[in-house]
């Protein structure tokens, strides 16, 4: 056994610090940011870049072509996504002859009435941002304020910094923010909450894309009450509520992607349903007719199994008239029941 | 002495972008992280003390990382690691391990020789640090 005393002492070559701890503050810009902004040549000034061939290669069009397939209507979001999207080209464009170009700030903020596919579109983003390479990994993580919020002291920080280490790389969505907020309790611990999320807003734009959502009006008194949230968010983009033809076209939309179709005299049903629903309370956009259309699967089924008939593919895959006909939207309609709506729709 | 265990000890220290690296590979891999420290580095003190919990559910290296800094900051001089652990085997298995800082000095160890029966001598390591008790070792200017 060699007596361990006499091991040599192995040195650190000079030439290589270790654990970046001879260089401190440079974990703050990122740690691949820098090297990568290096190893790009910068183009001669009077070179040219062809935009549309750099767009097709982030393959953004992809994301595009679902949303305009995938998504009916919102008009005024896809608009603003395409603006986004342009603006994060030409950064890369300009990042390209070597000027610079500020991170911009893409921190968001969703309102409008519910199902009106704020959090479907927040998940595009993500993907899209990340294909844009504004975002390293392009998931979401949507939380609500029980998963900010502690129950004690000292409970909520560590609760809050978990969420946002899982969001690194992503998009935090947080839901209802505005319940972060209680005007009532000043020593509520969703400030504490608050204060966390606007530092890390703030200061480690490069980490993660922060997404609120909520109803419009709501979502405005919180950002009174709040400032300095409202100040870091760049983005408010309104979900306009969906017209009839809209959640016609939604609807259509849905039952085809789960393999079905209307029968000729449904189609009618379908819309005059919607039509009835839409009038009712808490009706909530297209989750009321994803709803509809899961009831209406529902009686489907027990109507071919009372049936008691071999049943072929034609008969599998059409919805008809009576699978939305007995439900309750039509039964009562001027006494508007609500109280079990979710499962009479 | 320059001390030395885990995955890369025969590699020179690594640099964050290289520890970031790392991270990444062990989340990309599922295996979820964590960082312990300790003041005590004999090679078979096995458990070091953690830092927070295990981190799950994380896709990026950057949550990792910064955990990493906020132990440096709290513990500028004592020894730091990083661990992944790998599930698949049924249990939490140590699938990565390597040291993230080191004290700005390191004593080394010296070796201690003990008579034992029949003139036979039994050999044990001893960490110079270890004389001192437990949180005033590796101390520089006061600091922990
Ligand atoms: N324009 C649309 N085209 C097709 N389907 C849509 C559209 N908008 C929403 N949907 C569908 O409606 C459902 C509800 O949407 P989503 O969960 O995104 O709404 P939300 O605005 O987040 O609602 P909430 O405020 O209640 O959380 C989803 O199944 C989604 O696929
Ligand atoms: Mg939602």
């Amino acid at each position: 056994m060699t007596p361990p005393d006499r091991l040599p002492g192995s040195k650190i070559p000079a030439t290589r610090v270790g654990f970046g701890m001879a260089r401190p503050g440079s974990n703050a810009a990122g740690p691949q940011a820098p090297e990568e902004a290096e190893e790009k040549e910068t183009l001669p000034p009077d070179a040219r870049i062809d935009l549309a061939k750099e767009r097709a290669e982030t393959g953004i069009d992809d994301v595009f072509n679902a949303l305009d397939s995938e998504l009916v209507g919102l008009a005024p979001v896809k608009n603003r996504i395409r603006e986004i999207a342009a603006l994060l080209l030409v950064d890369r464009a300009r990042a390209q002859f070597g000027l610079s170009t500020s991170r911009p700030n893409l921190h968001m903020c969703f309102t409008g009435s519910p199902g009106t596919g704020k959090t479907t579109v927040a998940m595009r983003m993500a993907d899209l941002l990340y294909r844009l390479g504004y975002l390293r990994r392009g998931h979401l993580i949507s939380v609500t304020r029980d998963d900010l919020v502690g129950q004690y002291v000292g409970h909520t920080a560590p609760k809050t910094k978990e969420v946002l280490k899982r969001a690194m790389g992503g998009v935090l969505f947080i839901d209802e923010a505005y319940y972060l907020y209680r005007e009532d309790n000043e020593r509520d611990y969703g400030q504490e909450s608050i204060e966390i999320l606007l530092q890390v807003m703030e200061n480690q734009r490069e980490d993660l894309v922060v997404i609120l959502a909520g109803y419009k009006d709501r979502m405005d008194a919180f950002f009174v009450s709040n400032p300095g949230m409202g100040s870091r968010i760049a983005h408010h983009i309104d979900f306009p509520d969906y017209t009839l033809q809209e959640l016609d076209d939604i609807g259509k939309l849905m039952i085809r992607a789960e393999g079905y179709k209307f029968s000729p005299d449904a189609e009618k049903t379908f819309r005059e349903y919607l039509n009835r629903r839409m009038k009712q309370p808490r009706f909530a956009n297209a989750r009321s007719v994803r709803n509809a259309i899961e009831r209406a699967r529902l009686r489907h089924a027990s109507r071919l199994m009372e049936a008691d008939k071999p049943v072929g593919k034609e008969e599998l895959t059409t919805l008809s008239s009576e699978d939305f006909l007995s439900s309750r939207v039509f039964a009562n309609s001027d006494s508007a029941r609500t109280s079990d709506d979710s499962l009479t729709e | 002495m320059r001390i030395t265990q885990g995955t890369f000890s025969f590699l020179p220290d690594l640099t964050d972008e290289e520890i970031t690296k790392q991270i990444q590979y062990a989340l990309d891999n599922g295996w979820p992280c964590s960082v312990e420290f300790t003041d005590d580095p004999h090679p078979r003190n096995t458990y070091w003390e953690m830092w927070g919990l295990p981190m799950f559910d994380l896709t990026d290296a950057a949550g990792v990382l910064a955990e990493v800094n906020e132990c440096r900051k709290a513990k500028p001089e004592h020894y730091i690691r990083l661990n992944a652990y790998n599930a698949n085997y049924g249990k939490q298995t140590v699938a990565l391990s390597f040291i993230v800082q080191r004290p700005s000095e390191e004593p080394g160890f010296r070796v201690e020789r003990q008579e034992w029966h029949d003139r036979a001598i039994r050999y044990t390591l001893h960490p110079y640090a270890a004389d001192k008790p437990h949180g005033q070792r590796y101390q520089q200017n006061g600091q922990q």
